[in-house]
């Protein structure tokens, strides 16, 4: 219900919004958590196992029960925290995980097997009959779990993702954080302030108190003015800070969107990398619940939450409260209910010294040991010695005292220390370089606690920064923290601890009697702490009690750890900008724009795209196409866009040297003017990439590279340059981007490149030339992919869209034009020359034929590696052609006709094929054990997939003009 | 994670590119025998705590890098040009 | 004592009062037959399997932590016998049919559950190449479907087929591929070698390994000295201190591998799914969470958490593959550390030391190798000879140049 003069929220802004088909008000302000409750709507969810009855348990992200679905305009989201997800004018929300509605829920007939389904009762059984675990057990468990759903449509929403640095962050905007905020932006620092509520003041806000003489709400209100006016401060209202990573770099979420109606380019989320030179966490302390049977109840709920609700929000869980704590502070919220005119039935304080004395009746040295309410509380059972006492109330404020929020200073590995008198874990000191914990996040509990070591952290961070600054300190209660540790209140039926997974006291104990000893195996076996709230409200009770069943310490039981995301980030925010072709780079040819007008399908070659074909009125297949721009450049003239290809430029007095090392052939003599083919290896003896180099001057080459390896070659190049012989003189960059290059190959070729040039050339094949075209200057190369005559002519990138459309234009003139990388691998095959669907990275030069190409007269990477015994030989596969009939496949495997299909009997594999129009026959390359050997003989080829299986002649891999009259012509 | 390179600074490690342990650099002379070679391209000190290896700047300056490095805490005592190094 | 569902009823009816430890907690003696360094799943089936297979009982296995603590329990738990070349084909088969027994041969659930793995392609020649690997999977006798487009589609009609930067070409149907509730593995394997009589020791570390004249004579530990004829190795992760300690240098460099979990869903993917492209794999695990991976974060590390590029780029490959997991949150995220060979394949071989035997460099992919690595582990130490499925995992194969390389990227320990 409503409490009228309390709260946060903005009554002059009503906004409506709807729950499980029901419409309800709210304000402005409100959390989707406290607007129900406002409306007296407890029961909010179903448990995950048992499918409890559930209603809100606290009111902030380690919310264990309130789960919900929002249901967008074009999508859904699953598994929302109600006590995180503010309301606004048309929010859509559902409850999850029920079959049928959620008063009614069929699977609650999983609480009354409830004795048959204790922790791990999974492992034990669905095992006979075999078949029926995939067919039928697990179908069902598959259904009855998960939470909430996704919708299975694609998530059009806008994300987005953004770096941010600064001297200090400072994490959490309670009194530690907005003093180490105040202090560290009056230093001058660049400070950014994330907070993950939408209001800044964390406990503050709830508690009251007074600070520096003002009411608390006052002096935050004060602070956050002065940060806001601050250049140098930046404020981060709704960021959780999510995870710490190396080197000061820390993950956060920013709900940017969420509180508001869906709008086009207004982002949902961005996730933020923020490089921080010191961290400030004042993330607070997360209250515990106590474990007794029943208590998980709708309007069970915690203490800090109960008065949160009071007097953030306005709201009273309940009309008759019942407060059951262990510590002095949580009598504050009794005090703050009545003072606000709602009705206190008791206070159970199982510490026997507690004082009694408050306006309520008080139940000292007495624990809940039960309750009662379908669908919501209805009343307690309290024990006070042997005296059972019956209490009527619909809310039950619980706290079992407080978990310092330590998360991040997990992240790194770092293991908390266990301090007996807060009976909770704090920090590990430095677990985190650069990060602090102050106020109740490392146990101090108090608001002068907190202001002292916030204020303390953040001179410290400016002193490390150069920076001076003299700030007081306010003054705030110092109440000491004084509690009797209680976990779970001894009883016989279920307790729950973990509410998320509904993990029980009674599971613990099992684990602990299974053998499950260790923290982390108690963990994995009950699945308490891995549920969406990771154990949140519920390790340190966990283990607590697993220390009681194994007669171990807390101490020494330990702890699971901490990871991030600390709380969960969904993948569209850390996947931001990955939707559709955001994913990787495009990098689009010069004569992109040409190719496609010309109707070409463009394809993805890596980075690249390039033209498959370029198909004319009539052609149907890809096939036909191929075929034509085969024949075009065996018969006239074709013209390929070849940029892709890795293009490096080599200067220096040692440049032929250094070409020598990286490659296995000899390049120092090779002489000015001419090209030659290098094959290079990597350290370990196999073939990293092929290509050719020219000798443009006496100190200049230029080394091409294949475009899948024009990356990896530079990096190797800069490596061994670097690590082997930096003193050399020799100097390298990548011209890839600089150079357009086109192949124009065929019988006319010579014609159609002569048209080009003012002064016609005569190259000899492997030949390089500069050259002048259209007032350009070019380079000339004569060298052939194709099998024909062939040259490629290079100009500056930006001429290379205006070359292509006229070359092609010339060579139509002449029955020629342009051809894709479909005729192109065809041709490659006809004439035997391999790409990486060959040099795949389990190739010896031994294996493709050229070992004569490793020069013996001199060192080069991966020469030694190549020696290995099992480099070489007759057991390794062969480079091959093959030459068939009837179609042929690539992968397809290879064997003996007449034997037997199976591994042992393999003899190789095909790497590559085609239908040569030329040849009139099906060619292709592969690998064949001892394949030279057996050219001549017939293989099988077997490929199962494609349902294949041929018989093939073995060949020389150089079908078309094996010679090399026409290149040479 | 992040490192600094002696020439361009401050950088994400998203900028560099990783190799492996110092013994890449220790490259046998030719001829050397096997064992040498399995040395530098197979087997590792692989230390769980304060190692040498590779990272390439390669969205930078292009230079390769040898940094000090602990494997169990990543911290970065330094980095110096693989290029520049005292043998 | 023997679990079935009817066990589970009346134990339910009693309390569950009934039920006894998985497994003893027994006290180190002095000297033992057999010691296993490492509990974790390897170790524990290289146990399982001396008892079952060779009747070698008087075991110790020695965990430092607790049984299962290292990658059996951080991984993402697929199974799959998808290898393509000789030595890794044959193995991975043989470990694919044990997983098919599993159940009932340990008579616990690991919840081997074989809804299929797919993994795509988006070029011509990645399709050749994932046909290569699926003939050479039917010539081992296991399965694969090749999938156009449209077969995908049927399967996966979820994925984004018309807006992604590597558009879908089709897909290699793994039918028997799939995954497994990995604790219970390691917990499966613990149960039947103590119910046979091996002793698992837990917090127990191992700092020594005692050599005399080139024999192996037992080992050193935080809980004391422990005689042993023969001492196997069988610490991914940490393979190379252990083995340091008998003077070996190993072929492995220690990498740390990120895998994350969501909020549990309700159903929405049914299979294993392989995005080569974008190095991204993902499935959805019994309890509703999404379970997804991609690569190594790169720099060796022991650290057992990862860094930002490499989540956020498996997140933007989710993203372009399959946006409707977008609104999906990660609940967690967790770094294993994985021994990295420069093939990319393992080690199963005796040493330079009598007696002394190594289990190690499973890159990342020795959750499915479980069974097969603790058979022929066994196999080995038992007999002295290589079991037949494992006797190209060598540990001299690099010097001699007889590589498994699947990846073809070559000595590079990262990029396996």
């Amino acid at each position: 219900m409503r409490v009228d003069g309390k709260g946060l929220i903005d009554r002059t802004k009503p906004v409506r919004f709807r729950f499980d088909g029901k419409d309800y008000a709210g304000y402005k302000g409100d959390t989707l958590a406290s607007a129900l409750l406002a409306n007296d709507v407890r029961l909010v969810g179903r448990s995950f196992k048992y499918h409890r009855p559930r209603g809100v348990l606290t009111a902030g992200s380690e919310e264990p029960n309130a789960l919900v679905e929002v249901l967008g305009p074009s999508n859904q989201t699953p598994n929302v925290r109600a006590t995180m997800q503010e309301v606004f004018e048309g929010l859509v929300a559902q409850s999850q995980n029920r079959l049928g509605s959620l008063r009614f829920d069929l699977l609650a007939v999983n609480d009354y097997v409830s004795p048959f389904l204790s922790a791990g009762f999974y492992y034990k059984t669905f095992m006979w009959p075999r078949a029926f675990w995939e067919g039928l057990y697990e179908p069902i468990i598959r259904r009855a779990a998960g939470l909430g759903s996704l919708s299975g449509k694609h998530d059009e929403g806008t994300y987005e993702k953004a770096f941010a640095f600064c001297d200090v962050l400072v994490i959490g905007s309670g009194p530690a954080g907005l003093m180490a905020a105040l202090t560290a932006g009056r230093s001058g620092a660049d400070v950014i302030l994330a907070e993950e509520s939408h209001v800044l003041g964390g406990r503050l806000l709830s508690d009251g108190g007074t600070v520096g003489g003002m009411a608390a709400g006052d002096w935050v209100a004060q602070v956050v003015a002065e940060l806001l006016a601050m250049p140098n401060v930046r404020i981060m209202a709704r960021t959780a800070v999510t995870g710490a990573y190396d080197h000061g770099t820390y993950g956060a979420l920013e709900r940017v969107g969420l509180h508001k109606p869906a709008r086009p380019n207004l982002p949902r989320e961005c996730f933020w990398r923020i490089v921080a030179k010191h961290a400030v966490l004042a993330s607070g302390a997360l209250e515990r619940p106590v474990g007794f049977e029943n208590n998980d109840r709708p309007g069970i709920m915690m203490a800090s939450a109960v008065r949160t609700y009071l007097n953030r929000y306005g709201v009273s869980p309940g009309k008759r409260v019942t407060l059951f704590a262990n510590t002095d502070q949580a009598r504050g919220v009794a005090r703050d209910l009545m003072a606000a005119g709602v009705s206190v039935a008791a206070i159970i304080d199982p510490r026997p010294d507690a004082s009694a004395v408050e306006d309520c009746p008080v139940h000292v040295g007495a624990v809940v040991i039960g309750s009662r309410g379908r669908l919501g509380l209805s009343g307690i059972q309290v024990r006070k010695g042997s005296e059972t006492i019956e209490i009527e109330t619909d809310c039950l404020a619980m706290s079992g005292g407080w978990n310092p929020t330590i998360h991040l200073t997990c992240h790194m590995n770092g293991r908390p220390r266990w301090n007996e008198d807060l009976a909770a874990f704090v920090p590990m000191e430095g677990a985190v370089p650069g990060l602090v914990a102050v106020g109740a996040a490392n146990g101090s509990m108090s608001t002068h606690g907190a202001l002292v070591t916030g204020h303390a952290a953040a001179l410290n961070a400016v002193e490390a920064l150069g920076r001076k600054v003299s700030v007081p300190l306010p003054e705030a209660e110092d109440m000491p923290y004084r509690l009797k540790a209680l976990w779970a209140v001894e009883g016989k039926g279920r307790a729950w601890l973990d509410f998320a997974n509904d993990v029980t006291t009674k599971d613990v104990k099992l684990a602990a009697q299974e053998g499950f000893r260790s923290v982390e195996h108690m963990k994995r076996y009950t699945t308490q702490g891995m549920a969406p709230d990771q154990g949140k409200t519920s390790n340190v009770a966990a283990l607590a009690v697993l220390a009681d069943a194994t007669g171990r310490g807390i101490a020494e039981t330990g702890v699971t750890t901490f990871r991030p995301p600390y709380v969960p980030v969904s993948i569209a925010a850390m996947g931001a900008g990955g939707r559709g072709e955001g994913f990787a780079p495009q990098r689009f040819l010069t004569s992109d724009q040409a190719s496609r007008d010309r109707g070409a399908p463009m394809i993805e070659a890596g980075l690249w795209y390039r033209p498959s074909y370029f198909p004319k009125p009539g052609e149907t297949t890809w096939r036909e196409a191929c075929d034509r721009e085969v024949n075009m450049v065996r018969q006239a003239v074709g013209v390929a866009d070849v940029s892709t290809l890795g293009k490096i430029d080599i200067q220096g007095r040692d440049a032929g040297r250094f070409l020598d090392f990286v490659y296995t052939n000899t390049f120092s003599t090779l002489p000015v003017g001419r090209v030659r083919y290098g094959l290079m290896l990597r350290e370990d003896g196999l073939v990293l990439d092929d290509g050719t180099s020219a000798r443009l001057g006496e100190n200049h080459y230029l080394m091409t590279t294949t475009t899948a390896a024009a990356g990896l070659v530079m990096r190797h190049m800069d490596f061994v340059h670097q690590a082997f012989c930096a003193d050399w003189q020799v100097r390298f960059i990548s011209v890839t981007e600089s150079w357009a290059q086109f192949a124009v190959a065929g019988p006319k070729a010579r014609a159609l490149v002569n048209s080009f040039l003012e002064v016609p050339v005569e190259l000899p094949f492997m030949g390089v030339a500069p050259v002048r075209i259209g007032g350009v200057d070019g380079r000339l190369f004569r060298i052939s992919f194709s099998g024909e005559e062939g040259y490629e002519l290079a100009v500056p990138t930006r001429y290379g869209e205006a070359l292509f459309r006229d070359l092609v234009a010339r060579a139509e003139t002449m029955g020629g034009g342009p051809y894709g990388m479909e005729a192109l691998n065809v041709l490659r095959i006809e004439k035997g020359f391999i790409t990486h669907a060959e040099i795949h990275g389990r190739v010896t030069a031994h294996d493709i034929g050229l070992e004569k190409m490793v020069a013996s007269r001199k060192d080069c990477i991966g020469k030694a590696a190549a020696t290995r015994p099992g480099m070489w030989g007759p057991e390794r596969e062969q480079l091959v052609g093959l030459r068939a009939a009837a179609p042929i496949s690539a992968g397809a495997h290879l064997f003996v006709p007449g034997t037997e299909v199976h591994r042992e009997t393999d003899q190789g594999y095909v790497t590559s094929v085609g239908w040569s129009p030329t040849l009139g026959a099906w060619l292709g390359l592969g690998f064949l054990k001892d394949g030279r050997a057996r050219l001549g003989q017939k293989v099988r080829l077997v490929d199962h997939l494609r349902g294949l299986d041929v018989i093939c002649e073995v060949c020389h891999p150089v079908f078309h003009d094996p010679e090399g009259e026409k290149l040479r012509a | 994670m992040r490192l600094t390179c002696p020439l361009c600074g401050d950088r994400d490690r998203r900028e560099f590119y990783y190799y492996g342990a110092e013994d890449y650099l220790h490259r046998p002379a030719e001829g050397a025998p096997l064992a040498d070679l399995d040395n530098y391209l197979h087997l590792r000190d692989n230390p769980a705590g304060v190692t040498k290896d590779l990272w390439y700047h390669e969205a930078g300056c292009s230079q390769w890098l040898l940094v000090t490095r602990n494997t169990v805490t990543h911290e970065i005592s330094g980095v110096e040009l693989v290029a520049g190094r005292k043998a | 004592m023997r679990y079935s569902g009817l066990k589970v009823i009346t134990e339910g009816l009693f309390g569950n009062k009934g039920w006894t430890p998985a497994w003893r907690d027994p006290a180190p003696k002095a000297e033992y037959d057999v010691i296993i360094i490492g509990g974790g799943g390897h170790g524990l089936s290289t146990a399982y399997y001396l008892a079952k297979n060779h009747g070698i009982t008087n075991i110790a296995v020695l965990e430092k932590g607790y049984l299962g603590s290292g990658n059996i329990g951080r991984n993402t738990t697929i199974v799959r016998a998808n290898y393509f070349l000789p030595g890794n084909s044959e193995f991975y088969s043989h470990s694919m049919k044990l997983w098919e027994g599993l159940e009932s041969d340990l008579n616990y659930n690991v919840m081997h559950s074989q809804r299929g793995l797919i993994n795509l392609f988006h070029s011509d020649g990645q399709r050749d190449a994932f046909v290569r690997r699926g003939n050479a999977m039917i010539n081992q006798g296991d399965d694969a479907i090749l999938l156009d487009r449209d077969g995908v589609r049927e399967h996966l009609p979820y994925l984004d087929f018309d807006n992604t930067r590597f558009p879908i070409y089709g897909g290699l149907l793994h039918p028997r591929g799939g995954s497994a509730r990995h604790d219970a593995v390691a917990w499966g394997y613990a149960r039947g070698a103590d119910q046979r009589g091996v002793d698992l020791i837990q917090n127990c570390e191992v700092n020594g390994i005692d050599i005399e004249n080139g024999v192996v004579r037992g080992v050193q530990t935080t809980r004391g000295a422990i005689r042993a004829k023969k001492v196997g190795i069988v610490v991914a992760g940490r393979s190379s201190q252990v083995a340091a300690m008998a003077g070996m240098r190993l072929p492995i460099e220690s990498h740390v591998l990120q895998a994350f979990v969501t909020e549990g869903l309700k159903p929405v993917i049914n299979h294993v799914i392989s995005f080569g492209m974008g190095h991204f794999y993902i499935s959805q695990s019994d309890k509703g969470g999404l379970v997804f991976g991609g690569d190594l974060d790169f720099y060796a590390s022991y650290a057992s958490r990862g860094n930002l590029p490499m989540v956020e780029h498996v997140m933007e490959a989710g993203m372009t593959l399959m946006p409707m997991i977008g609104r999906a949150k990660v609940l967690r995220s967790w770094g294993g550390i994985m021994d990295m060979s420069p093939d990319g394949s393992p080690v199963i071989d005796k040493t330079h030391v009598d007696g002394l035997f190594i289990d190690c460099g499973w890159n990342y992919g020795g959750f499915k190798a479980v069974p097969a690595s603790g058979w022929c582990m066994a196999h080995l130490m038992a007999t002295g000879e290589p079991h037949e499925v494992a006797a190209k995992f060598r540990l001299d194969r690099f010097a001699t140049g007889h590589l498994l390389d699947e990846e073809g990227t070559g000595s590079q320990h990262n990029l396996h």
